[in-house]
């Protein structure tokens, strides 16, 4: 019963949103307020609406009705309660009612706002919201229904059906298949709802940049509405991102945290094009220049992130992530190309009107600086497209499918992250407007040849590798010149306000949170690349097996296995067997490890937890591989030691802390912005 | 004047890229080959950087823990989607391929950690080259167990 119930509340939803589309575009060419409004509420309904489909399904995942396919696929009577609630995501059909979910709730959020002297944007981004929600809804309930149950029909097959067919038997499984074991861990349970947090909740703004169109209100306020919500969804897809690498550095048992595979791909290109926007709207707030360029961004952003929902549900490239072949890849298909071109169409029709108030005059003025980082993010977007769809291409036009892996994105990536991290240490020192080799090398040139001195010190003391050297230098340079940034803008507080240096400090962060919030974020980025160029460039590992008491040693550990234990664990229908190994430097006794491999009997798949010693020098990383069962005394390890890996993750704290300065709402933002868009507008009439 | 420096500076960038791009295809291309191609192809591809799918046939999977050294074999899968659908989706074709002994099977050698994953009617991905000796040396490990993750009909539930 409750099956059918939550089926049919997905199919008053879909109705519901078509709907609101609907009456919100008739209510905006009849100039009706009461359609626009009946619309809005509409919109308010479906949130209700899909949050009881939503508990229903739980419901049922919690109960276990393992006549429902989708039940009966991803729980099963072992799992713990928290899991089968999170099962939600862990399969395409939950994952895609979640979606939804998600965008009913942005949109109810987004309607209630007061919408004032914008009340002409309010009826496209209903649609917008409306089309996509009904789009997603329509994929549950044609394709994808997460309540279809199971049954036998006359001839013996046993299928998933929304509603039973003639003469057959319910199917009514004692227990389910279980979510995968991979998928059981903290980083995977939060890992998902992440990204589709950031991936749902750039509809938003490009739902307002429609609407800016549609109206031919072209003028930057669609940008200063949603600026917030966009650094949010930033935020959320950043956070996506790297807690889908976090995961596979503790679960997947290779060492990394990145393998340029199809689908991270597809959820670093829209990133890519969300980053690229966040920066070149600024040139717009401040210069009224890109105006096009920035509804480019954000409609690729949005095709980018139906795209990468595509790509992980859809399996159409082959991938670890590719769970399923499904029939929802034509539907994607045809979705993506009608929003794409409408949207295109829409900025060709409106694209004199979004012409540039000011044109750009110096090469190294802060506008072309930052011109040049959207031309880099679009070129490492050009690069991650180009490998994705190359098997594609290849085979179209040659007959033979030819993929490449990741050292060709390393390769060609790099040199392109250089340049970017080059940008952030001399970028934030140029001037608007007008700047010269001779204005920027005064500014610079205590921070390079600090930053020198810093390489000189990593070259004589931790490493020859060039391209290391390359990265330190960059690191440090980005670092310097953001620190000096902060402590120069402080420095003139104190001066002219008498504050201590801490209060101005704060004080400075305070009254300009977007440019230091930013800041912040540019160190948090250099962390993560020391990070990164660490276990990239000087990962070494080394595998043996030991008896009792033998050793492997690998960067001056010694590792010293103990001894190794087998164990079952009914209740989660595990076998446990865990080796226990000391880690020595020097000879003194560091820690002790416990690598472990998980079996999971029901799913009869063997899951292998890392032993990790983690520290800001480096990471030890332990593997069991191997073990004789019947002696316990042979057992093969696999050891990596990946230098800085640590700061990966540190970075990641300083980012969502930069983030979160960023994106404060603050109380006396409203006045300033309205005041700031006046003398804009001002401005501009003045030319 | 003005403008035809940021039209020059942005003609330089394209170059770079493109540059790049083609570059790194060239360094870094696999061809991806099914165990049918592989056998055909033979010679011709000896020591070319090859990307190879098959199903694993259980029985012959053979590791040893001293050396790292794990020994298998593949059945053909043909490459296609579209076909691997026809044929009643991969886990099907998984299957159908390791039943039937007249399958065109190629042997592989990995060295490293035996993966979780690795057990019959998996679909092995495997990035490496052909040797001489007609035996495949895989870098990188792949594998797919379709009935692990999601599957349109369940294989052994009992209605009662």
């Amino acid at each position: 019963m409750l099956a059918e119930f939550g089926y049919g509340i997905l199919v008053v939803t879909f109705l519901l949103s078509l709907y609101s589309a609907g009456a919100a575009m008739v209510g905006y060419f009849n100039k009706s307020a009461a359609l626009v409004e009946s619309a809005r509420r509409s919109v308010l309904l479906t949130f209700p609406l899909l949050s009881v489909a939503a508990l229903a399904l739980i419901a049922l995942l919690v109960r276990g009705d393992y006549q429902v396919q989708f039940v009966y696929e991803v729980t099963s009577n072992s799992m713990p309660t928290y899991l089968k609630v999170t099962a939600w995501w862990g399969g395409q059909a939950g994952s895609l009612l979640f979606w939804s979910w998600l965008m009913s709730a942005f949109a109810s959020l987004v309607t209630l706002r007061k919408w004032e002297r914008d009340q002409e944007f309010l009826p496209w981004v209903i649609v917008v919201a409306g089309v996509t929600l009904a789009f997603f809804l329509m994929l549950n309930i044609l394709f994808e229904n997460p309540f279809a149950r199971l049954y036998q029909t006359l001839d013996g097959d046993i299928a998933a059906y929304t509603f039973a067919p003639a003469s057959s038997t319910p199917i009514l499984p004692s227990d389910g298949r279980g979510l995968n074991p991979l998928l059981r861990h903290p980083g995977m349970v939060i890992h998902p709802p992440m990204l589709y947090l950031g991936f749902v909740s750039f509809v938003i703004p490009f739902a307002f940049a429609i609407a800016a169109l549609v109206t031919g209100r072209t003028d930057d306020r669609w940008i200063r509405l949603t600026r917030r919500w966009t650094l949010w969804a930033w935020l959320f897809l950043s956070f996506g991102l790297v807690l889908g690498g976090r995961w596979a550095y503790d679960v997947l048992g290779w060492g990394g945290y990145w393998g340029w595979d199809p689908v991270e791909i597809s959820s670093f290109m829209p990133w890519l094009t969300a980053t690229a926007f966040l920066h070149s709207v600024m040139i717009q707030e401040k210069r009224g220049m890109l105006k096009q360029w920035n509804m480019v961004l954000i409609i690729l952003t949005y095709a980018l992130v139906i795209f990468g929902t595509f790509l992980t549900r859809s399996g159409v490239l082959s991938s670890v992530h590719a769970f399923a072949q499904s029939a929802i890849g034509p539907s994607f298909f045809i979705f993506i190309g009608v929003t794409f071109i409408t949207s295109i169409g829409l900025l060709i029709y409106r694209w004199a009107d979004l012409r540039a108030e000011a044109e750009m005059k110096s090469m190294l003025s802060r506008e072309a600086l930052f011109l040049l980082n959207n031309l880099l993010f679009m070129s490492v977007l050009v690069v991650c497209f180009w490998g994705v769809i190359f098997p594609l291409i290849s085979e179209l036009f040659t007959g033979q499918k030819v993929t490449v892996g990741p050292p060709f994105y390393e390769r060609a990536n790099a040199p392109l992250f250089a340049a970017l991290m080059l940008l952030m240490g001399v970028a934030p020192l140029s001037a608007w407007g007008h700047s010269t080799v001779q204005t920027l090398g005064r500014a610079l040139w205590k921070p390079v040849i600090a930053a020198l001195a810093i390489t000189a010190l990593a070259f004589v003391t931790y490493t020859r590798n060039v391209i290391a050297l390359i990265g330190f230098f960059l690191v440090a340079l980005v670092i310097l010149v953001t620190l000096y940034e902060f402590w120069r803008g402080a420095r003139a507080r104190q001066r002219t306000q008498g504050e201590n240096f801490f209060t101005a400090l704060a004080r400075l962060i305070g009254k300009n949170r977007r440019r230091y919030g930013g800041y912040i974020i540019h160190i948090s980025m250099m962390l993560m690349a020391i990070g990164i160029l660490g276990i990239e460039l000087f990962q070494t590992q080394t595998q043996g097996t030991l008896q009792v008491n033998q050793s492997l040693e690998l960067q001056g550990y010694k590792l010293v296995y103990k001894d190794i234990a087998s164990w079952d664990n009914p209740g989660a229908n595990v076998n446990y067997t865990r080796a226990v190994v000391e880690v020595y430097k020097n000879d003194q006794l560091l820690t002790e490890l416990h690598p472990r491999t998980d079996y999971y009997f029901e799913s009869q798949q063997n899951m292998t937890i890392p032993g990790v010693r983690s520290t800001l020098t480096d990471d030890v990383y332990l593997l069991l591989v191997d073990w004789e069962p019947a002696s316990a005394a042979g057992a093969t390890f696999k050891v990596f030691v990946n230098p800085l890996v640590n700061w990966l993750w540190i970075g990641c704290i300083a980012f969502l802390f930069g983030v979160i300065i960023a994106a404060w709402p603050d109380k006396d933002l409203q006045p300033v912005t309205v005041r700031s868009a006046r003398t804009a507008h001002q401005a501009s009439a003045a030319d | 004047m003005g403008r035809s420096k940021f039209i020059l500076g942005g003609l330089f960038i394209l170059a770079a890229v493109v540059y790049l791009i083609f570059s790194s295809t060239q360094q870094s291309a696999e061809y991806f080959m099914t165990v049918d191609e592989l056998k055909t192809k033979g010679s011709q591809v000896i020591d070319k950087s090859l990307r190879l799918s098959g199903a694993v046939i259980g029985d012959s999977i053979q590791y040893d823990p001293q050396t790292l050294t794990l020994t298998f074999e593949v059945a053909n899968v043909p490459g296609d989607n579209a076909e691997i659908e026809a044929q009643g989706g991969l886990a099907e074709v998984l299957r159908a391929a390791v039943a039937d002994p007249t399958r065109a099977r190629v042997t592989v050698v990995y060295v490293g950690p035996k993966p979780d994953l690795l057990r019959s009617e998996a679909q092995a991905i495997m990035t490496g080259h052909l040797g001489t000796d007609g035996i495949f040396y895989a870098e990188e490990l792949l594998l797919k167990c379709p009935t692990k993750y999601e599957e349109a009909v369940p294989e052994q539930v009992t209605g009662n």
